[in-house]
C-alpha cells in the first residue's frame, strides 16, 4: 500500500473487555472520497470500533490516524473537533423541533443571546440543494417521513463540515425507493470528496455503492476486499466463516383449516385520533406464511397488539380455531396456542434483569410442570427444561440457565425467544419482525425455524419490514398501509419494485 | 469466560454487607464530627454513648434495655419489610408511614373501645393497613396516581383520622389513649415468659419471633414461589409481565395490600405490647414508617438482611439518647440517629462503586493477560 494517506486510519485497534476481545488487532483505513463498506455479523466488533473512534472507549493498543498523523481521541468532542460525524440507526432528532432547529442545535449561531436563524437557513439550503438532500427545514419532524428524518440527519453532519461520515445501518428503517435515493446521496457525498464508512450486513448495498469493504468476525479483522473484484458470495463467506444459503429453502405451502379469522379490525392509536388500524380482514391457514409488509409505523403494531391482546380492539371481531377472543384475556390467548416473537425483545419479549432459564419460563411457569400445587416453583424442573431448549436452540451465553437475559447478545436474546414461543407448540406463531438487527446466520437459521414451524402445520403471521424477508419467506403478502391492508400480493409472482409501490401507498387494490 | 471467580468480594450478598457497613462507619464518622463541631469536649464521650448504646448500662438495665430495642425494632422491621416488598414491584412505597399509622388506629380502637382479644385487634392491623396500601395501588393502576404521591396524602389523611378516632378512646387527664394494661389486658400480646430472660421486661412478646417469621415468609415469597417470580417480572418490567399474561394490575393491587398489611401489623405489633400509647394531639406522621425505608435500604432490599439493620437503627436510636444533655441541646440524639440513618441510603451507591471496581480490575487483569484465546 506503500505511504498513501488516508482520511482516517485505524491501525491494530485492540479493545479487550472481561472474558472477550472486542477488537483483536483491527485495522481500517478510509481514503479520502470513497465510500468504504463496514461488514460484519452481530457482536463482531462493529459498534466497538466505532466506539473507540467517536472516543467512547479507550483501546489497549493501536492508534488512531488523521490524514497520517496520529490523533488522541478521549471523547466524543475530540470526534467532532475532527470532523467525524455519525448517522445513528435510531435518529437522535428532537421530534417537537423543526428541521432547521434540529440541525443547528448545539452549534447555534446568536447574537446576544438571540438565535440568528437565517444564516443557518441559508447554508441548510445551499448544503440541501449542493447533495440533493430535500427538506422542509420549517416542518416539524414529527410530521416528516423517516426518509426526509434521516436526511435532516446527514445535514446535521453536512452543517458541522465533517468530512467523514458514519452511516450506521442507515437502510433499516426505508422503502426501496427511499433506500435508492439514500445510495444516491451517499454517492454525490463521496463524489464531493466526503469519506463515508458505511455500516451494513446488507450485501447489495454494499455491492452496488462500495468502494472497498472491510470485514470483522469474532473482534478478528479478516480483510479488505476492493468491491468490483469480488462477489456477494465471497463477502459473507468471510462475515461468517462458511457458506451461507440465501435463498430460504421451502415446499409449496400446504393451507390446512382457518386458525386465524380476523374481521373488520380497528384499532384506535395511541399517538392521534385517527385509527391506527382500520376495518382489517384476514385469514391465516394452518400450514402457510402470511407477511404483513409495509414501511413502519402503518399500522402493523396496533394490529398485533390487537390481536394478541396486549391492546383493546375498538371494532371487529377474532377469532383463533373457531373460538372468539375479541376480548379474551392475554393468558387465555397464549393457553389456546398463540405464540407472539414481539416486535420489541426488551420491552416485551424479556425481563432483562431475570435469568436466562426464568425467561425461559414466561410463558409456562404457572403450568404444573414448572409450579407445584402450593405455588412453589419446581426449580429443577425449570432448569432442565432450560437445559434442554438451550441445547436444542443452539442459545449461547455466558454462563448458560443463570446467565441475566441483559448480558445475552442480542441474537441470543432474540433465539431464547423463538426457543420460548416455538416450544410452547403454538397453532399459531405471530413472528414480528423476528430478524431486526440481527446478523445473516442467525437470520438464516430464524428463517429456517419458522418455515419449519409452517411445515408442521401450524399457522404463521409474520410482520416484517425487510423486504427480502417478505419476499423469500411468506407464502401470502398483505400490504398494510395507513392502518389498512391495500393489497394482497403472491411472492412468486410480484415483483420487489410492485410491492414498494404498494407499500409508499402509490398502488391499492380496490 | 469459563472461569469463574468465586471469591468472596464477588459475592452479591457480601457486597451488601460491605456497603452497608460502610455506611454505618461513614454515619458515625459525619455524626462525630457534628457533635466536634458543636461543643469539642463532649463530643467522644457522646458518640461512644451512642454506639454503646444499651451495654452503657449495668446488668440488670442491660438486658432490660436490650429487650426494649428488640421490642422497638419489631415495628422498623415490619415496616421494611413492606417497603422492599413493594420495591420488588416496582413500587416505591413511602405510604408505609400511613398504613402503619392506620394499623396503630386499628389495633387501639378495636382494645379499647371494642375490648377485643390480641389476635383480633392484631388482624384488623393488618386489614386496616392493607386497605391503606391497596388504595394506593388501585389508584396506581386506574388512574396511574403514582404511588408516592397518593401515598404522601393518605399518610396525613390518616394521621388526622386517627387522631379523631382514637380521641374517643383516649384518657382523660392526657392527650395519651388510655392504656392497655388497665382497660384490656386481654389485649396484650401474650410474652409466653420471654420477660423473664430480659429481667422481667413485660414488652417482650411473641412480637418479636413473629416479625422474624414474617421476614422469613416474605423471602421464600419472594425467591421461591410463583406468585414471586409475577411480582418481580411484573416490577422489573411490566410490559414484559403484561406481555406473559400475568394479571399485572391485580398483582399490584395485591402487592400494595400485602405492603400495608405488613405495616399495620407492625404497628399492632408495638401498640399492642403496651410499651407506649399513641398521642392523639400529634401533628406529624410518625417517622417509624420512613425509618423502615431506610432500614430497607440498609438491609440491602433483603427481607433477612432487614432484621440485622432494624436492630441496628434501633440500637442507634436508642444509643442517641445516651448523650449527655448537659453539653448538647435535646435534639442532638435524633441528629445523630437520622445522620446515621440518612447515610444508609447510600447502600446501592457503595454497591455500585465497588460493582465498577471490580469490572475495571477484570479489564485490567484482561489487557495484562494479553494472548488470550477467543472468548
Amino acid at each position: 500500500m506503500g505511504n498513501e494517506t488516508y482520511a482516517i486510519e485505524m491501525l491494530n485497534i485492540t479493545k479487550r473487555f472481561p472474558g472477550i476481545i472486542a477488537n483483536d488487532n483491527v485495522t481500517l483505513q478510509l481514503k479520502a472520497g470513497e465510500i468504504h463498506a463496514l461488514l460484519g455479523e452481530n457482536g463482531a466488533g462493529k459498534s466497538t470500533l466505532m466506539s473507540v473512534l467517536f472516543g467512547l472507549y479507550q483501546a489497549e493498543e493501536g492508534v488512531i490516524k488523521k490524514n497520517g498523523k496520529i490523533v488522541k481521541i478521549n471523547n466524543p468532542n475530540d470526534a467532532n473537533a475532527l470532523g467525524i460525524g455519525m448517522v445513528h440507526q435510531h435518529f437522535k432528532l428532537v421530534e417537537c423541533f423543526s428541521v432547521l432547529d434540529n440541525i443547528i442545535l448545539g452549534v447555534e449561531d446568536t447574537k446576544a443571546g438571540m438565535l440568528q436563524r437565517e444564516h443557518a437557513r441559508q447554508k441548510v439550503m445551499a448544503l440541501s440543494a449542493r447533495y440533493g438532500l430535500s427538506v422542509n427545514p420549517d416542518a416539524l419532524v414529527e410530521d416528516i417521513s423517516v426518509g426526509m428524518q434521516q436526511r435532516t440527519e446527514i445535514l446535521k453532519m453536512l452543517y458541522r463540515d465533517n468530512e467523514i461520515l458514519i452511516f450506521d445501518e442507515p437502510t433499516a428503517v426505508l422503502t426501496p425507493q427511499e433506500i435508492e435515493e439514500l445510495l444516491q446521496i451517499m454517492k454525490n457525498l463521496a463524489a464531493e470528496g466526503k469519506s463515508i464508512l458505511f455500516i451494513t450486513h446488507k450485501l447489495n448495498e454494499i455491492m452496488s455503492i462500495a468502494d472497498r469493504c472491510s470485514v470483522l468476525r469474532k473482534g478478528k479483522y479478516i480483510g479488505t476486499v476492493n468491491v468490483k473484484d469480488t462477489t456477494k458470495a465471497e463477502l459473507s463467506r468471510m462475515m461468517v466463516g462458511r457458506d451461507v444459503e440465501f435463498a430460504v429453502q421451502k415446499q409449496e405451502a400446504k393451507p390446512a383449516d382457518v386458525i386465524l379469522d380476523v374481521q373488520n379490525l380497528t384499532v384506535a392509536s395511541k399517538v392521534n385520533k385517527k385509527d391506527a388500524v382500520s376495518n382489517v380482514s384476514f385469514q391465516v391457514h394452518a400450514g402457510e406464511i402470511v407477511c404483513i409488509a409495509g414501511i413502519d409505523g402503518n399500522g402493523q403494531t396496533e394490529l398485533v397488539y390487537g390481536i394478541s391482546g396486549l391492546e383493546h380492539v375498538v371494532g371487529g371481531s377474532i377469532r383463533l380455531c373457531g373460538q372468539d377472543i375479541t376480548s379474551a384475556p392475554i393468558r387465555k390467548r397464549s393457553v389456546m396456542g398463540m405464540s407472539h416473537i414481539p416486535e420489541d425483545r426488551h420491552k416485551h419479549g424479556l425481563v432483562l434483569d431475570y435469568t436466562l432459564e426464568d425467561n425461559l419460563i414466561l410463558q409456562r411457569y404457572f403450568e404444573p410442570e414448572f409450579t407445584n400445587k402450593f405455588g412453589f416453583l419446581k426449580r429443577k424442573a425449570i432448569r432442565a427444561y432450560a437445559e434442554r431448549l438451550i441445547g436444542q436452540y443452539d442459545v449461547r451465553s455466558g454462563q448458560g440457565p443463570i446467565t441475566v437475559a441483559r448480558a445475552m447478545s442480542g441474537g441470543n436474546q432474540q433465539k431464547a425467544i423463538i426457543a420460548r414461543e416455538i416450544d410452547k407448540d403454538p397453532q399459531l406463531l405471530i413472528a414480528v419482525q423476528p430478524t431486526r438487527g440481527l446478523d445473516v446466520g442467525a437470520i438464516e437459521y430464524i428463517h429456517r425455524q419458522i418455515v419449519a414451524e409452517r411445515d408442521a402445520g401450524k399457522a404463521v403471521l409474520l410482520v416484517s419490514l425487510e423486504l427480502d424477508e417478505v419476499m423469500t419467506v411468506s407464502d401470502r403478502i398483505l400490504v398494510m398501509y395507513e392502518g389498512e391492508i391495500v393489497g394482497e400480493l403472491d411472492p412468486k409472482t410480484t415483483t420487489v419494485e410492485e410491492l414498494g409501490l404498494y407499500m409508499a401507498g402509490a398502488k391499492k387494490e380496490g | 469466560m469459563k472461569k469463574e471467580n468465586t471469591s468472596l468480594l464477588r459475592r452479591d450478598s457480601f457486597q451488601t454487607l460491605l456497603s452497608s457497613l460502610v455506611c454505618v462507619l461513614g454515619g458515625l464518622i459525619v455524626g462525630y464530627l457534628v457533635l466536634l463541631f458543636i461543643e469539642p469536649r463532649g463530643a467522644s464521650e457522646a458518640i461512644f454513648a451512642v454506639m454503646k448504646s444499651f451495654f452503657r448500662y449495668p446488668g440488670s438495665l442491660k438486658l432490660k434495655y436490650f429487650g426494649q430495642t428488640l421490642v422497638r425494632s419489631v415495628p422498623l422491621l415490619m415496616c421494611a419489610l413492606s417497603v422492599l416488598f413493594a420495591y420488588k414491584v416496582g413500587m416505591f412505597n413511602i405510604g408505609v408511614a400511613g398504613q402503619y399509622v392506620a394499623g396503630a388506629c386499628a389495633a387501639l380502637y378495636a382494645a379499647l373501645a371494642w375490648n377485643l382479644p390480641w389476635y383480633l385487634c392484631l388482624i384488623l392491623a393488618m386489614a386496616a393497613g392493607a386497605v391503606l396500601g391497596a388504595a394506593a395501588g388501585f389508584l396506581k393502576t386506574q388512574c396511574n396516581v403514582n404511588v408516592v404521591i397518593s401515598g404522601i396524602m393518605l399518610n396525613w389523611i390518616m394521621l388526622y383520622l386517627t387522631n379523631l378516632l382514637l380521641g374517643t378512646v383516649k384518657s382523660p387527664t392526657s392527650p395519651y389513649t388510655k392504656s392497655l394494661q388497665g382497660t384490656n389486658p386481654g389485649a396484650l400480646l401474650p410474652n409466653l415468659g420471654m420477660g423473664r430472660f430480659f429481667n422481667n421486661e413485660r414488652s417482650v412478646t411473641i412480637a418479636i419471633p413473629l416479625a422474624v417469621i414474617m421476614a422469613v415468609l416474605i423471602w421464600v415469597v419472594l425467591n421461591k414461589t410463583k406468585f414471586g417470580y409475577e411480582l418481580k417480572a411484573t416490577g422489573n418490567n411490566y410490559n414484559a409481565a403484561r406481555y406473559a399474561g400475568m394479571r399485572e394490575n391485580r398483582n399490584i393491587i395485591l402487592t400494595m395490600m400485602i405492603a400495608g398489611a405488613l405495616a399495620g401489623m407492625g404497628a399492632g405489633l408495638l401498640y399492642l405490647t403496651g410499651i407506649e400509647e399513641w398521642e392523639t394531639t400529634i401533628a406529624s406522621v410518625p417517622a417509624m414508617g420512613f425509618n423502615g425505608i431506610a432500614v430497607a435500604f440498609l438491609g440491602g432490599l433483603s427481607p433477612l438482611g432487614s432484621i440485622l439493620s432494624a436492630f441496628f437503627i434501633q440500637y442507634i436510636t436508642f444509643g442517641g439518647g445516651n448523650v449527655d444533655l448537659q453539653v448538647y441541646c435535646s435534639q442532638i440524639s435524633s441528629l445523630i440517629s437520622s445522620l446515621i440513618i440518612y447515610l444508609c441510603a447510600f447502600v446501592a451507591f457503595f454497591k455500585f462503586y465497588i460493582q465498577a471496581r471490580i469490572r475495571r480490575n477484570d479489564e485490567k487483569k484482561a489487557a495484562e493477560a494479553k494472548e488470550g484465546g477467543e472468548g
